[in-house]
């Protein structure tokens, strides 16, 4: 299969690829797919006091492109809000990937990897906001 | 120190190239020498018959036939193995309607054996051990009064185990039910002899050993017992009647020389590409953790490695890798997003399915091929490793098996 320059740059060079500790209360981790399909991913992020997303990293088990849909989440995801990551749709990713139809489901991993990152943070902190109140 | 050059072909279970020998035998039948072998009342058909049927001759001695009679010409192994089955399920099925295969045969046998059985015939399709073998106990178990044929494979493609085949031959002979195997893979590679193993109908293709694509055999036993198949193709009665159309007459040359020089080279071809193998396992397995091989290590084709490297998925390594031609396993690389059906038949689990890499080495792998390819996998296993969740939670001591995993 003939890969996309992109995706060629990401995985020849990804971007943001590391572990962010997953204590954290800062840190939201999101840890989709499964071995046995074929592709694993974990995204996490690291918010900062206005809401923002400071940090982003990834690692996945995958192929090209699940590699190459991680790390363009990672790039995209920092700087914005959880709003504005939360908007992030799998349709971006394989537009911006070239993504062939077959790879699609690459690019709904790293949505979902987003997704799951955000709620994992997001529950963290009511968490903390129902120790603070007790 | 060899210069390399690239990109590095260590795919030669997928194809070969032409030999150069080869090649120089079959120009002439291209240009000056293009007759038609059917044609009996001139020159230029009688040197065309005299070509095929030497190269006819040099199939059967390679192979161990009885007579130069018992080769019929092909297309290739997926039209013998579709001539095989559907000509025996054919013209033996007022005797029976039962065949015997394995889960691990080619497409070109497991797809005809489903046609067959949408026409009313029972297929047993035969589970293989944790080696990658089939047990010939279970054959002799599956054989039925019903059973008119076996058909095993001489080696596979994928993890190149060597069939029992001798065994699985004397129980078929002794039973009275024929046996076939696709043998592509094998001949000229490992022990092939039809006359010893009790082989009564053999598929074999030229452009697995560094002969010409789209030219193949059927070998058809004509004495104890005379085999006989339903023609599959219609037309002027070529091959003795077992398979109409003009002669590929450049392309029988290519494949009977190819026989030739495996019949004089094939053994210490073995030997030398088995050094070659051990040398890239060996460097592979001493410099990297979780490295599993697929398959017997003592059953095997010499030019065989399919190892998995866990936790790192096949495709992206076949990516990270590509000035090296290898193939891959892993579901990514192919259009029907399964794992490969032999690595899940032989057990392994999906997620080392995933992360099979086959590499095939052959007739123009050199060591310094081998040592640069081996040097390329390692530092891009621990890269790849490096990216991996799943390494991490392995060196983190999760049992990764307990983990929920949400399937998509
Ligand atoms: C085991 C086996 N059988 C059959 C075939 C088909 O051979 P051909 O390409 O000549 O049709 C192949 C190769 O693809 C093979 O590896």
């Amino acid at each position: 299969m003939a890969y996309s320059d992109k995706v060629i740059q990401h995985t020849e060079n990804p971007k943001n690829v590391g572990t962010l500790d997953k204590e954290d209360p800062n840190v939201g981790t999101g840890l989709v797919g499964a071995p046995a399909c074929g592709d694993v991913m974990r995204l996490q992020i690291k918010v900062g006091d206005g809401g923002v997303i400071e940090d982003a990293k990834f690692k996945t088990f995958g192929c090209g492109s699940a590699i190459a849909s991680s790390s363009l989440a990672t790039e995209w995801l920092r700087g914005k809000t959880l709003d504005q990551a939360e908007a992030i749709k799998n349709s971006d990713i394989v537009e911006e990937l070239d993504l062939p139809p077959v790879k699609i489901h690459c690019s709904v991993l790293a949505e979902d990897a987003i997704k799951s990152a955000i709620a994992d943070y997001r529950q963290k902190q009511g968490k903390k906001q129902a120790d603070n109140k007790a | 120190m060899t210069s390399l050059k690239f990109p590095i072909f260590m795919d030669y279970h997928s194809t070969t190239p032409v030999d150069r020998r080869v090649l120089d035998e079959m120009i002439p039948y291209f240009t000056e020498k293009f007759g038609n072998a059917a044609s009996r009342n001139h020159a230029f058909g009688w040197s065309a018959e005299e070509a095929v049927d030497q190269a006819r001759e040099r199939v059967a001695k390679l192979i161990g036939a009885q007579s130069e009679k018992e080769i019929v010409f092909t297309s290739g192994a997926s039209e013998s193995n579709n001539l095989a089955l559907k000509g025996v399920a054919e013209f033996y099925k007022e005797k029976g309607n039962h065949i015997i295969t394995t889960v691990i045969e080619h497409k070109a046998v497991l797809d005809t054996c489903k046609r067959l059985e949408s026409e009313g015939f029972e297929v047993t399709y035969l589970p293989i051990e944790a080696d990658g073998r089939v047990s010939v106990e279970k054959v002799a178990n599956a054989i039925t009064d019903k059973t008119i044929l076996v058909s095993v494979m001489l080696a596979n493609n994928e993890i190149g185990t060597v069939q029992p085949l001798a065994e699985i031959g004397k129980i078929t002979r002794e039973r009275g039910v024929l046996l076939h195997t696709d043998a592509v893979q094998g001949v000229g590679k490992t022990a092939f002899d039809v006359q010893a193993m009790n082989v009564d109908l053999a598929s074999i293709t030229a452009h697995k050993m560094y002969g010409p694509k789209g030219v193949g055999a059927l070998y058809v036993r004509r004495q104890k017992p005379r085999v006989r198949i339903a023609a599959q193709m219609d037309g002027g009665g070529h091959e003795r009647g077992m398979r109409s159309g003009t002669l590929n007459v450049p392309g029988i040359v290519g494949f009977g020389k190819a026989c030739e020089i495996m019949t004089n080279e094939g053994v210490e071809e073995a030997k030398k590409l088995l050094a070659l193998r051990e040398r890239l396992r060996t460097r592979l397995m001493s410099e990297l953790d979780e490295v599993h091989v697929n398959g017997s290590m003592e059953h095997r084709l010499a030019g065989n490695l399919n190892v998995s490297f866990a936790f790192v998925e096949g495709e992206a390594m076949m990516m990270a890798i590509k000035d090296v031609a290898v193939s891959s396993g892993s579901a990514c690389t192919s259009a029907s997003l399964e794992p490969s059906y032999v690595l899940r038949a032989l057990g392994v689990g999906d997620e080392l399915a995933h992360s099979s890499i086959r590499f095939g080495l052959g007739r123009f792998t050199t060591e310094a091929e081998v040592d640069y390819v081996a040097e390329l996998v390692i530092r891009k296993v621990r890269h790849l490793r490096d990216m991996s969740p799943l390494y991490e939670m392995h060196k983190e001591g999760i049992d990764l098996t307990k983990v929920e995993w949400a399937h998509h």
